[in-house]
């Protein structure tokens, strides 16, 4: 069994987690306490990778993010490597499959909070800041936690995007589903195998978790 | 002895979004309890937000002795977390994933020591006959024992003014009777204005030393409790508001009483 391409996607699911969960956190608390124009469209914008085919959303982001576009240059200049073809491309492509499922759990979670209780915080000499991280985001935790995990689950198995942004470089962007196919094309299946028995138990174990914590909703 | 301060309200609000009501009010609070009292829809609710800074009027003064907290005409706007008001919600509203004692340390002004800010706490809490429960979270607590933290936590932050949203409304008769003593022993320790939203006649009698009653939005009739309770010429436009007094109460003329 190859341990590098499991190595590499924890590596890189860990990363686009992080991304996704700080973009995901600050894009849900925007659609959950702000009303603004155009609101509607960035939730749709943010969820459409949910169903849009991998292919499609991958040919966005390289004209996004491609070596001629304003950000790829832009990173480029600064780090001298590009974001495409490389390690960066493969997390940016998880993190953006990610994205929806932390926004979707974040916002939920946030709107589930009683807003009597933020407004409470704020008669008790609290601004706005100090509200938001000292009640209503740590009694939306759990909501988000499951939507952290969930954005894990996911990035561990990204291919589509991963495969249009990242390519299929082994030892460099080959994450665990795409050395999975590559072992399945070429008739190694023994290879596939162990990755494939590692990432479903990882998935399952997941979803538990993530049940056991949007169930236990004692605290309303 | 801190000079007595007034609270001076002229607010109107127009359609508040879903929950508010409009309201075009002017009262004066005076140091001690004024009872806000009215029908629901009658604009109790929201000119408590108003006056906390919940809610933004579109027009008006509300004011704390010198303290100018909104005044429509300048553009003056004191947010809420800077009015030190104390502020108790109808379901109390206490921060259920944390302590009794963090919940009323919460309030107090952080500039103070947080040694201090805990012992603060703690000593609230007991005046409050609570002082027990300050390692428990709020889901184990009592109606009763929710009202007292709730109350400590409001009182503890030395408030310029206290709001209260039909706090003892889930409350029996005798706890309700023994909590509006407490709170009215504390309001007139700190002597500041407090506003309290009730239905209950006997909340009126036993905490209230002023009346504003509200319908449709506006002040319909204001003055000391007894004279507006034993109809002392009241003017008459305000008579059927007067009558309507006793359908919210639940318990009979000459129940009990304090």
């Amino acid at each position: 069994m190859e341990w590098f391409p499991l190595l590499l996607s924890v590596q890189v699911a860990a990363a686009a987690t992080a991304l996704a969960g700080v973009l995901g956190i600050a894009v849900a608390t925007l659609l959950a306490v702000r009303r603004f124009p155009g609101r509607d469209l960035l939730d749709v914008v943010i969820t459409a990778p949910m169903v849009l085919p991998p292919t499609v959303l991958g040919y966005y982001v390289l004209v996004a993010i491609g070596r001629r576009s304003a950000i790829g240059m832009a990173y480029e200049s600064l780090t001298g490597s590009s974001i495409v073809f490389t390690r960066t491309g493969a997390v940016v492509a998880a993190a953006i499959g990610a994205l929806p499922l932390v926004v979707k759990s974040a916002r939920a979670a946030l709107e589930g909070v009683d807003p009597t209780l933020v407004r409470a915080a704020r008669t008790l000499g609290a601004g706005p800041t100090r509200a938001f991280f000292t009640v209503h985001l740590p009694l939306a935790a759990g909501g988000i936690v499951a939507g952290l995990m969930l954005a894990l689950a996911r990035s561990l198995g990204d291919f589509g995007v991963t495969l249009m942004i990242a390519g299929d470089i082994p030892g460099e962007t080959q994450t665990a589903s795409l050395a999975i196919y590559d072992a399945i094309q070429s008739n190694r299946d023994a290879d596939a195998a162990g990755m494939i028995a590692v990432l479903t138990a990882f998935a399952i174990a997941t979803l538990y978790l993530v049940n056991k914590l949007t169930g236990d909703k004692s605290e309303g | 002895m801190k000079a007595e301060r007034s609270l001076e309200v002229r607010a109107r609000l127009r359609r508040a979004g879903q929950q508010a009501s409009s309201i075009d009010v002017d009262f004066v609070a005076p140091p001690g309890i004024t009872i806000l009292f009215g029908a629901s829809g009658s604009g109790k609710s929201t000119t408590l937000a108003a006056v906390a800074g919940l809610l933004r009027p579109d027009e008006g003064r509300i004011a704390l002795g010198l303290d100018v907290w909104f005044d429509g005409a300048t553009g003056v706007w004191c947010p809420v977390h800077h009015r030190g008001v104390a502020f108790v919600f109808q379901s109390l509203a206490l921060f259920p994933h944390m302590t009794a004692l963090r919940n009323v340390e919460y309030g107090i002004d952080r500039a103070i020591p947080r040694e201090d800010r805990a012992r603060r706490a703690r000593t609230m809490l007991e005046r409050m006959k609570v002082g027990h429960l300050e390692d428990r979270r709020p889901r184990t607590f009592s109606g009763g024992e929710a009202q007292r933290v709730a109350l400590a936590r409001a009182l503890a932050r030395s408030p310029a003014l206290v709001l209260l949203d039909e706090p003892f409304s889930a409350l029996d008769r005798e706890l309700r009777r023994e909590l509006c003593a407490d709170l009215r022993d504390a309001v007139d320790e700190l002597g500041i204005p407090a506003i309290l939203v009730t239905h209950h006649r006997n909340e009126v009698r036993a905490l209230g030393d002023r009346i504003v009653v509200l319908a449709g939005g506006r002040v319909q009739i204001a003055g000391a409790v007894n004279e507006v309770l034993a109809g002392l010429e009241p003017p008459s436009d305000a008579t059927p508001s007067v009558r309507r007094f006793g359908e919210f109460d639940e318990t009979p003329m000459g129940g009990v009483e304090e």
